[in-house]
């Protein structure tokens, strides 16, 4: 089987990990940030991706506003749900251990999805793909669809936009010095929870956008992001739980390791990534960009 | 006049005291995804559609009320089993219905069997509950894989489709629906040049597509269902595949997944159902009821197959005037014929198959849709010996007499 994969194909297959990493590294960027700045492990992550992708179904069914408005719309209707959600519940956590964090968006996160089953079913919806990125261009080795090289090249500008965002801004040094004293940041006059709750809002904002940039490809189902969900787990436990640019590179990377398997031997395709998680684990087990505890 | 009144509610009281069901009542336990991919194809459409079946006797069967409970199995071999023998120890439940996810519902028929009750498969397609796992207690009601790879595949191949590659779920289904096209394809002459297993409960099927279409072959056969199929037709639509010449056979499509599909994407698909909610006045008298109670959804197959093999079940228990031996009540349900408005009349096979006609459908383009849920145009009907495997060809013990019958 091995040898009998010719090379262009292998590209095409290539090409495709790259655009399931997109997804990967767009979700699990926002676990990491919420996890790094908050300690807080975001169970309701792939549920917020789920409400993203609705939220551009309503607002097309609903309100006629397309594609590109709800690239927008989506993400900060969600975002602004999720402040809520950390200040009426998130907040109380503060201080207490991280396992009740992951309780608490856990039981969200199963609510939003027995909701939205019992309101849809769980055959889903169409979502229409924009006018202008339907069709594609043959590449001599595969036939790529517009739609996924766009999926591709915005993951990769709001992955570094955001990584850079954090690492070489003002407020993204306010960020990272709040979550290694936040009294001492706060003493310097910035309104530290305001800023936790900015945090997780962003955080669950690219979770949603996420979303709506998959409702097109896949369907707008209740489920989406539950099978999503543990997969991106792994890939933030495998980049070092809370690492940014780990949890980018991991997701890409996997993403191509998934896309592989799914050619040398499919059958493993959804086990292959706790496979490596395991051994990662084994080996290092702060994660390949983690610090050493 | 009055001593003949009397004399006849004497009787219909004797009648009635002679009956013989076991426990308070006759319990019927509807077992399906109710939360996962095969939700809106069973589900609470199916315990609805039980209910129906029900409603048309009173609740009851002389004096004994009718009661029906559900569970969700999670499309899980071991919760569905946990489950069974719940009902079947603990909590009085006498008949098993529906059961999609043939990997659930081979381990519910040999519960079944075990247990000497009753297991009424309408969601599940292994042809093999009627063949080398055939079992006294089981009926198998509205389709199996043999079925759909003798209408749907079989047309492809008539078509010209010469070369097959098939994507397939991982589990028992999957093997059973690519083992009975397979041999349709070899029979008509056609080769397999490849094939890809995929897990249950893919979201991207780019992957195995893209091996598909460099495989050159000329049908790309969906061995797989609901959530699954959706995704696959989803993305060969994305990544060009129709037209790039190959053509796609969803061996298993629902109407559910047509309309989730939409028409833009599903336009031209062929695929086979042994029910259609507006195929005929009967079949669309009866979908109103269960669309009203159902939030304006139309009912699948699956759904239809619930409400059908209720109904005559009852009819055998109202013949019968006992539920305490599964295996006479199905015997009794194999000496009935069957007679329902959504599958018309047929006869239950010795090997517990329900015969029916199937039918092969073309999913409508756009234009020549009427509604929401306007999506099949009728191309041929399959009568039942052609659509169905012929009885001496299933290796079912009970036909051909090879294992000893069942202990007591």
């Amino acid at each position: 089987m091995l040898f009998a994969v010719p090379v262009q194909a292998l590209f095409g297959q290539l090409l495709i990990g790259l655009i399931n990493g997109s997804f990967y590294a767009l979700l699990s960027l926002g676990l990491a940030i919420i996890f790094g700045l908050l300690n807080v492990v975001n169970f309701a992550h792939g549920a917020l991706y789920m409400l993203g992708a609705f939220v551009a179904w309503f607002l097309s069914e609903k309100a006629g506003v397309g594609y590109w408005g709800a690239l927008v719309l989506a993400p900060l209707a969600v975002g602004i749900f999720g402040a809520i959600a950390e200040r009426l519940f998130l907040r109380r956590l503060a201080g207490l251990d991280p396992l009740y964090g992951l309780l608490l968006t856990f039981g969200l996160a199963l609510i939003l999805q027995g909701l939205f089953s019992n309101w849809f079913g769980s055959s889903g919806m169409p979502y229409e793909m924009p006018e202008r990125l339907t069709g594609g261009r043959a590449l001599g080795f595969m036939f790529l669809p517009n739609y996924r090289i766009w999926v591709i090249g915005v993951s990769l500008v709001i992955c570094f936009g955001t990584w850079a965002v954090i690492e070489r801004t003002r407020l993204g040094s306010w960020l990272r010095a709040a979550t290694e004293n936040a009294a001492l940041v706060s003493a310097f006059g910035i309104n530290v929870p305001r800023m936790i709750t900015i945090t997780y809002a962003l955080g669950v904002a690219l979770a949603a956008f996420a979303g709506v940039l998959a409702a097109p490809i896949y369907r707008v189902s209740p489920q989406m992001g539950e099978n999503l969900i543990i997969v991106v787990f792994a890939v933030v436990v495998v980049g070092g739980m809370g690492s940014i640019l780990g949890s980018i590179v991991t997701g890409f990377s996997l993403g191509i390791l998934e896309g592989l398997t799914k050619v040398f031997y499919p059958e493993a395709s959804n086990t292959v990534i706790f496979v490596v998680m395991a051994l990662v684990l084994l080996v290092r087990p702060a994660g390949l960009f983690g610090k050493q505890a | 006049m009055r001593h003949a009144i009397l004399a006849l509610a004497i009787v219909a009281s004797a009648t009635a005291a002679r009956a013989d069901f076991t426990g308070k009542s006759i319990k019927i336990g509807v077992l399906n995804d109710q939360s996962g991919l095969y939700k809106d194809l069973a589900g609470p459409g199916s315990v609805m559609a039980a209910k129906m079946a029900a409603e048309e006797f009173g609740n009851k069967i002389g004096d004994t009320p009718i009661e029906i409970i559900s569970a969700d199995h999670q499309n899980k071999p071991d919760v569905g089993s946990a489950i069974a023998r719940q009902w079947y120890d603990v909590d009085g439940v006498d008949v098993i219905v529906d059961v999609p996810t043939s990997s659930v519902a081979l381990a519910i028929a040999q519960i079944t069997k075990e247990k000497n009750k009753v297991f009424l498969a309408s969601g599940p397609a292994a042809s093999d509950l009627t063949g080398p796992k055939c079992s006294p207690n089981t009926v198998h009601w509205t389709y199996d894989t043999y079925a759909l790879a003798h209408t749907t595949g079989k047309a492809e191949v008539d078509a010209g489709g010469k070369t097959w590659f098939f994507l397939t779920a991982d589990y028992a289904f999957g093997a059973a629906l690519e083992r009975d096209t397979t041999a349709v394809v070899k029979e008509a002459g056609g080769t397999i040049v490849g094939g890809v297993k995929h897990p249950l409960n893919t979201t991207d099927f780019s992957s195995f597509l893209l091996q598909a279409q460099s495989s050159k072959a000329q049908v790309i056969g969906l061995a797989n269902a609901g959530g699954d199929t959706i995704n696959s037709i989803k993305a060969a639509h994305e990544f060009g595949i129709v037209k790039g010449g190959q053509k796609l056979a969803g061996l298993l499509v629902f109407v559910t997944d047509v309309h989730a599909l939409g028409l833009e994407t599903a336009q031209g698909l062929l695929l086979s159902e042994s029910f259609y909610w507006d195929r005929d006045a009967k079949t669309r008298a009866w979908s109103k009821k269960w669309s009203e109670r159902m939030a304006g959804q139309e009912p699948s197959m699956v759904q239809a197959g619930v409400y059908a093999a209720v109904l005559h079940y009852l009819k055998a228990l109202r013949a019968l005037k006992s539920d305490a031996d599964g295996k006479a009540v199905v015997d009794q349900m194999k000496k009935l014929s069957t007679d329902d408005p959504l599958f018309g009349k047929g006869t239950i096979r010795p090997d517990g198959r329900k015969m029916h006609p199937m039918y092969l459908y073309e999913v409508k383009a756009p234009s020549e849709s009427k509604g929401a849920w306007d999506l099949y145009k009728l191309i041929k009907e399959f009568p039942a010996d052609q659509a169905f495997r012929p009885l001496d060809k299933g290796e079912c013990p009970l036909v051909t007499g090879a294992a000893p019958a069942p202990a007591k």
